[in-house]
């Protein structure tokens, strides 16, 4: 136990190690002033963060709910204030000024007037709201799928995402790469959105709203960010112990990118020679029930497909950064970074581990 | 008891029998039938269980207090926010508000107890036992060694997590046993209600000179029979799936986890209301007595309590936006929400107006409801931006919506409860609870309240989901989490100085006399506390408020109420 949480401590610092304290206190401390004013937040958030903020959008589908938010925003805060303010008026203004408990105020037992205005005038705003939701509702909803599009189908699983490319023959896990789709050249990116065990939901606040992934129950989303780069989310619906790290990243890459991307992935396994041992254990012990690598014997589906590990910045669905060391930690027990999932500790030799380890990281 | 219903002359000053030995006193309060002992009863074990779920509550605010934190396991921590989340709703709210309505609905109404005294007791045990069989689950299961496993899948209990080949060991069976119990005697409290209400007035009371405190209680038994029987079916079903092999959720066999997540919120979304409208109710009777006004607009409140209750039948998918529902689906649920919206409108105008010309004292019950007041109106505006279903698909599960029901659930409901206890207390036990550790207790609560649920909101916005044991570091939480933290040991410290209060006051509190805030309805007509059979000769009412009318001959209300 003590030694796992070592480990643990380990990956922290390893992270920690990439995004230098300090800013990020300084930005959190911002974020508290910003959010009281959504435009300021949304200027304040544009650009390369690591922050996934709602009040940043960065593709079609969010930059709607983003504007819809705003009005939203603005017709209850004008609520808000009014009502407040009345309060405040009346503690004030009738707070008790009696000399003599025993004269009441006078008694006063309803108007029809007034309660039909207060019950009018509400109505009328609930009208306007429900049509302006309505009409957004259907925009993202209903929206047609060109013919262009790029198709992923998402697969939930505790705990970590299976991204499938059908066109392409493609298959990853927990970072998506799909390509910036802008106003000259639009290639939004369709999910058909699965579960392989219980309920999951996938939500990238800056490129779509959450949609559930649910056992036979398929769903759909869409997003087509416009500016290349790196969005964070994760599960959002409880789905076991590690339900807290089921991260996911989606990259999107300039199309040149996203097809050097793809013909590297379409790719069997690097076959090197030098690490054949590593590649004999993988195959030998129970890794290969679980774990895809294509061009080996091993062909399981339960775990995430491992052709093209070491393409991936993060292991373990963005529980660690995937590192050597990261690795053969996670390798040695998978409990050091996710206590509770559901890979099995292999108790493999130091030796052993050392081999896995190195063709491990042989696959590019 | 409660079939001592000839008034014996004299005994209006008698109280509660003596003691006798501690053995006769225990005997007493386990017997009895008489619904002011089950309801203080009620509201015990509803006090004991809020400090329980609150001390998870704290250990959760400890564990998320800095990023990768490492003071509670993943595992536990699944079990605390379960339990945090069943144990506020079942064992807090619904006992703690059925106790209020089962001390006064009868008092209010000139009753001398309720229509099934036996029922009532049933109910009571059948509630407790319910609340500690869940607990037992701690122990009991996996045996007797510390940490045994609680249910750890989210009070909402989502299929097919909670099936047998996901959640193996007899936690989930607990967390249904336990419902389903506790349920049946929420059922029977609410059936009770309904017959006391209808059957049980005294002479004069009409339906529309009863208090809103009754008619609220009124509609929420209504709602219970309606909103719990789903809940109790789901949970049968869920057992069957478990132990005979049906497979109602059961997705590998072909069944539906949707069915679960339609049945849990048809129970789940009126229950807010079941819970909510006794908090209405309480401030309904503490607004006007320390405004010193009558109510504003009497018809209006209770049709908008009625159409509150009618309206929450039909919104239940709004806690479903997310789940994939048609264009046209999500439309409805939009609409059905915002019509919530006007009612509780009207009834935040009409409580304005009856402070608005008024002569307003803020005693502590006072303060605790103009509280309510500001934070239900924000409760209510953060309502309607969850009901933008496109917002919604960015908030939902975010703590966006944490913040939103914790500030109906403590910013609202809790608040009325504080406001109840100040309100009744004296009534119940004979003695005055302390103003000025009453105003320590609202100020302090009501500081870390905003330090944490207003705060809740942000870091919702910023992305985090709920139900998370640890966050990444880098994703601007941080200070946020920590500044929620502090506010919830902030408010621990107010339910600290509210609980001295109640002990202090209990044995030294100053004597308050049968109507210590010069009220106007009938609970204040009898001795505090009120002999078992209330009222020595059935009262009789010709208005809303008897006792104005007693106390002001020349200027009764039956003269001017229609």
């Amino acid at each position: 136990m003590c030694g796992a949480l070592h480990a643990q401590k380990c990956s922290t610092a390893i992270v920690n190690m990439q995004h230098s304290p300090s800013p990020s206190r300084i930005r959190s401390g911002l974020s508290l002033a910003l959010c009281l004013c959504a435009p300021a937040l949304r200027a304040f958030a544009e650009g390369p963060d690591s922050i996934p903020n709602t009040f940043a959008p960065a593709s079609t589908p969010t930059h709607e709910i983003y504007n819809l938010s705003l009005f939203a925003l603005t017709v209850t805060g004008a609520i808000f204030v009014s009502v407040a303010a009345l309060l405040t008026y009346v503690c004030i203004r009738y707070h008790s000024r009696r000399s003599n408990p025993a004269n009441e105020p006078p008694q006063v037992y309803g108007s029809l007037q007034v309660e039909l205005a207060w019950t009018v005038i509400p109505i009328l705003i609930v009208v306007v709201l429900f049509l302006t939701t309505a009409r957004i509702i259907f925009a993202i909803q209903d929206q047609p799928e060109p013919a262009n599009a790029l198709n992923v189908t998402v697969i939930g699983h505790q705990f970590w995402w299976e991204f499938r490319y059908p066109s392409y023959g493609v298959v990853t896990a927990n970072e998506l790469h799909i390509p910036v789709s802008t106003h000259q050249q639009p290639e939004p990116t369709f999910l058909r959105l699965i579960s392989a065990d219980v309920d999951h939901s996938f939500w990238v606040p800056q490129l779509a709203g959450k949609t559930d992934l649910i056992p036979n129950h398929p769903n759909e989303s869409w997003m087509d960010p416009h500016e290349p780069g790196l969005y964070l989310g994760q599960c959002a619906q409880f789905c076991g112990v590690q339900h807290a790290k089921m991260l996911i990243r989606v990259y999107a890459d300039t199309p040149s990118d996203f097809a050097a991307w793809l013909k590297n992935q379409q790719q069997s396994a690097v076959n090197d020679p030098s690490v054949a041992a590593g590649r004999h254990i993988f195959e030998s012990q129970a890794c290969m029930v679980c774990h895809t690598i294509k061009g080996t014997r091993a062909l399981g589906t339960v775990g995430p497909d491992l052709t093209h590990l070491m393409s991936r910045a993060t292991l373990a669905a963005g529980a660690a950064l995937n590192t050597p060391t990261n690795l053969r930690a996670w390798v040695q027990n998978p409990a050091n970074f996710k206590p509770g999932c559901l890979m099995p500790a292999m108790h493999l030799s130091n030796e052993q581990v050392d081999q896995l380890v190195a063709y491990l990281t042989s696959l590019r | 008891m409660s079939d001592q219903t000839i008034p014996v002359s004299g005994s209006l000053q008698a109280a509660y029998p003596e003691r006798g030995t501690l053995l006769e006193w225990l005997h007493g309060w386990i017997v009895t039938v008489d619904h002011k002992k089950l309801g203080i009863l009620y509201i015990t074990y509803a006090l004991f269980f809020l400090l329980v779920g609150g001390v998870e509550a704290m250990l959760i605010r400890i564990q998320l207090m800095v990023p990768h934190n490492h003071v509670i396991s993943p595992e536990m921590y699944d079990e605390l926010f379960t339990m945090h989340g069943t144990t506020m709703v079942f064992l807090v709210g619904m006992p703690i508000l059925f106790g209020f309505a089962n001390y006064l609905v009868p008092i209010m109404i000139g009753a001398r107890d309720m229509a099934f005294p036996r029922l009532n007791a049933f109910s009571f045990w059948l509630t407790a036992f319910g609340g500690l069989l869940l607990y037992y689950s701690f122990l009991g299961g996996f045996g007797l060694y510390g940490m045994g496993n609680a249910p750890d899948v989210g009070w909402f209990a989502y299929a097919p997590l909670t099936g047998k080949s996901f959640s193996p060991g007899h936690n989930m069976d607990y967390w249904a046993l336990a419902l389903i119990v506790s349920g049946f005697g929420t059922v029977g409290t609410a059936i009770n209600i309904i017959a006391t209400t209808v059957s049980l007035r005294c002479k004069g009371m009409t339906f529309f000179r009863m208090p809103l405190f009754v008619w609220l209680l009124l509609v929420v038994s209504a709602l219970t029979l309606v909103t719990i029987t789903p809940l109790t079916a789901a949970q049968v079903m869920l057992l069957l799936d478990r132990y005979l092999g049906a497979h109602f959720f059961d997705a590998q066999a072909g069944g539906s986890p949707m069915l679960w997540i339609h049945f849990f919120w048809i129970f789940g979304h009126p229950e807010v209301y079941v819970l909510v409208l006794p908090a209405f109710a309480i401030a309904n009777e503490v607004i006007p007595v320390f405004s010193r006004k009558a109510i504003f607009g009497y018809p209006a409140m209770v049709a908008a309590s009625v159409g509150i209750g009618f309206t929450s039948l039909a919104v239940w998918a709004h806690h479903m936006f997310t789940v994939g529902m048609s264009s046209a689906g999500n439309s409805f649920f939009v609409i059905s929400t915002m019509v919530v919206g006007i009612f509780t409108g009207i009834k935040v105008f009409n409580w304005l107006a009856t402070m608005w010309g008024g002569s307003i004292t803020f005693s502590t019950p006072m303060l605790f409801c103009t509280g309510f007041l500001f934070q239900f109106l924000i409760a209510g505006l953060t309502g309607i931006m969850l009901a933008v279903a496109p917002w919604d698909w960015q908030l939902h599960n975010s703590y966006f919506l944490i913040a939103h029901f914790h500030y109906v659930l403590v910013g609202a409901i809790i608040m009325c409860i504080f406001a109840g206890f100040y309100y009744w207390f004296p009534k119940a036990t004979g003695r005055m609870m302390s103003e000025t550790l009453g105003k320590w207790h609202f100020w302090v609560f009501i500081i870390g309240f905003h330090m944490s649920f207003d705060t809740m909101h942000f870091v919702g916005l910023l992305g985090m989901p709920r139900s998370i044991y640890t966050y990444e570091p880098n994703r601007g939480w941080d200070t946020l989490n920590l500044i929620i933290t502090i506010g919830a040991f902030v408010q621990a410290v107010g339910v600290l100085i509210f609980v001295w209060n109640l002990v202090h006051a209990y044995f030294r509190g100053k004597l308050a006399g049968p109507d210590p805030w010069d009220a106007w309805t009938l609970e204040w007509a009898t001795p505090s506390p009120p002999p078992a059979y209330n009222f020595a000769v059935e009262p009789e009412v010709r208005s809303r408020r008897p006792l104005w009318d007693i106390k002001h001959p020349n200027d009764p209300d039956w003269k001017y109420e229609q």
